[in-house]
């Protein structure tokens, strides 16, 4: 027991110092960036009542988050799982602005379950949330956004993965099947078994066109081409999933111009369940997955009693510091042992002053530049100060 | 040009999965069979295979170790993993997964005793029935469980059914059919999409037609 007394819960890491300098850099470069764009920084509290947490979330976040009981209250605290929710509350209690409302924030979340394997269960979560526009301009600037910070950190060629919720969910609705086999076909879906899903459709759906539109859901995969196949296929839809296609389509167009590899998947609900439109996902090349997603949930807002459209993004800061082409400065300082002369402190100072890292030395200290992470130092020699590499 | 890594099942998945793999113009350029390579290049410089247990390869994959995978159904039902999507029933290596026990014994009442290498399948199969179950993790020779007393019932794959009743065991209850299934990790396909879609097209006009279910 006594010998793994130091070992970290399972998907919970420390960052040692020259990691967590960059994943600082980048926080504070995006939240910048984010600033720039118009998105006002919150610092949304890491415990809040799980009710308020997890109104309109869906079961998923609902298994993710820790709960602990409030010795003040009696009532049942929940330690965030995911910002956006939290931003949501604060759109429509705190600041409750007319008009469109742009957030941004970084903070850590906790997951009791890793999303997936190998996954951080407290990821630093980054992001941005946009209030109050429904219109896909809103999705169009909020994708922009969100291709800006790969930009922005140097990641090379990410793959832009876009759909829309309405499309699949919009067939199911008017499938007229049980909810509980909607759910079935849906995971089949999220899986792309074929087999199984012609085998479901044969069985369970008797509308033909109905039957054919599902029937070619899943192979409406690919470059942006795959729209103009979608609207042949799908011509005969219900109108949310042809309203769907046109807010997908308008999107696309928007970003092409840009040179963004786009990926479409029209079958495919990436994110949590609370999302309701157009959804986005990034991924890098020999990445096994997302590097972040975001996407339009204009539900929860009704949940704290005021309705707002709604969308979004976050990334994992500590894997997109890990996929980073930008690079702290690490190691660099300036050393000064410890000595007697009077002018030591003024030249401190000034160093500091100008923005250097300066690491005092002690009386008897033993010296290790590496570990002191300094490239320089400063020593007394032949009656005047000398700033010497190491 | 992005490399593609196929990562298949030893043995005979394997034996069965090379045709459909040569259809689709991917053929392996050593003997799989007698190297002690661990990776294999093909007639295609973009495509190598590994060669990896049944259970492992759900693992590959979904890492993203490897883009494509052949692995059993009943792998991915055991460890129920997501990250890939599964686009084709390969219709090899098929069999069922089932419940067997001494033959004409009866299953004792109240919690009974289960022996298999499917904990997962197992506990979701006896839960939805609303049957108490210990679970005992074994890794091979299921059929000794029941016999040695060891467990009352026991959950495993079934072919023919020779083993079970050359033990004087019975099958009872069906759970899955089980047959190979082609693996896609989700950011492959999204990466490398065009490759992955003419290979999986490749294999997929191999198959031969399906049969109505």
């Amino acid at each position: 027991m006594s010998a793994n007394r130091w070992l970290l819960p399972d998907g919970i890491d420390e960052v040692l110092p020259e990691r967590a300098a960059q994943v600082e850099l980048l926080r504070r470069q995006l939240l910048d960036l984010y600033h720039r764009w118009g998105y006002d920084l919150v610092i949304p509290p890491l415990v809040e009542f799980a009710d308020s947490l997890l109104s309109g979330t869906g079961a998923d976040l609902d298994l993710m988050t820790f709960r602990i009981t409030d010795q003040l209250s009696g009532r049942m605290l929940g330690v965030r799982a995911d910002i956006t929710p939290q931003a949501v509350r604060m759109d429509a209690h705190s600041l409750r602005r007319e008009g469109p409302s742009r957030l941004c924030y970084a903070g850590t979340v906790l997951h009791t379950r890793p999303r997936r394997p190998l996954q951080s269960r407290a990821p630093i979560s980054i992001g941005v949330e946009l209030f109050g526009e429904s219109s896909v301009a809103a999705d169009i600037e909020v994708i922009e956004l969100f291709l800006a910070t790969l930009v922005d950190v140097g990641v090379a060629t990410p793959c832009l993965d876009i759909g829309h919720v309405d499309i699949l969910r919009g067939l199911l609705a008017d499938s007229g099947l049980a909810p509980a086999q909607r759910d079935e076909l849906f995971e089949l879906m999220q899986r792309k078994a074929s087999g199984e899903i012609d085998a479901f459709i044969s069985r369970e759906v008797a509308n033909g066109a109905l039957a054919q539109q599902l029937r070619a859901l899943p192979t409406l995969i690919g470059g942006s081409e795959v729209l103009q196949r979608a609207e042949q296929q799908l011509a005969g839809a219900p109108p949310a999933v042809l309203a769907a296609l046109a807010q997908l389509r308008a999107v696309v167009d928007a970003l092409l111009p840009s040179g963004i590899n786009i990926h479409i998947d029209l079958s495919e609900s990436p994110g949590f369940h609370y999302h309701t439109g157009v959804v986005f996902a990034a991924y890098l090349p020999g990445h096994g997955k997302a590097i972040g997603n975001g996407g339009r949930y204009d539900a929860i807002g009704a949940q704290f009693g005021r309705p707002r459209p709604a969308t979004g993004f976050a990334f994992d800061l500590k894997e997109l510091a890990g996929a980073a082409a930008v690079v702290a400065n690490r190691g660099t300082g300036i050393f000064v042992a410890h000595a007697e002369q009077p002018d030591r402190r003024l030249q401190i100072e000034q160093l500091r002053a100008s923005g250097e890292r300066v690491v005092e030395g002690f009386a008897g200290q033993r010296v290790d530049f590496a570990e002191l992470r300094c490239d320089r130092q400063l020593c007394w020699r032949d009656g005047s100060w000398q700033l010497e590499r190491v | 040009m992005s490399q593609i890594t196929i990562a298949l099942t030893k043995g005979r998945i394997l034996k069965e999965t090379l045709p459909l793999l040569a259809a689709a113009g991917v053929e392996p350029l050593d003997d799989l069979f007698s190297s002690r390579q661990l990776i294999f290049p093909t007639s295609r410089a973009d495509v190598r295979l590994l060669v990896l247990r049944g259970v492992d390869v759900p693992t590959y994959v979904q890492f993203g170790a490897a883009d494509i995978g052949v692995s059993g159904r009943d792998m991915l039902l055991e460890e129920s993993a997501d990250g890939f999507y599964e686009p084709l029933d390969l219709g090899i290596a098929r069999c069922r997964l089932m419940t067997a026990g001494i033959k004409g014994a009866v299953r004792p009442s109240g919690r009974i005793k289960v022996a298999t290498k499917y904990v997962n399948i197992a506990r979701d199969y006896y839960a939805q029935r609303g049957q108490q179950v210990d679970l005992i993790k074994l890794y091979g020779a299921m059929e000794l469980a029941p016999i040695m007393a060891l467990a009352d019932e026991i959950v495993d794959i079934v072919d023919t059914g020779n083993t079970l009743r050359a033990n004087g065991l019975e099958a009872r209850e069906h759970i899955a059919d089980i047959s190979s299934r082609l693996i896609v990790n989700k950011a492959s396909l999204k990466t490398k999409y065009a490759p992955i879609q003419a290979l999986i097209d490749g294999i997929a006009a191999a198959l031969p037609p399906r049969e109505e279910l």
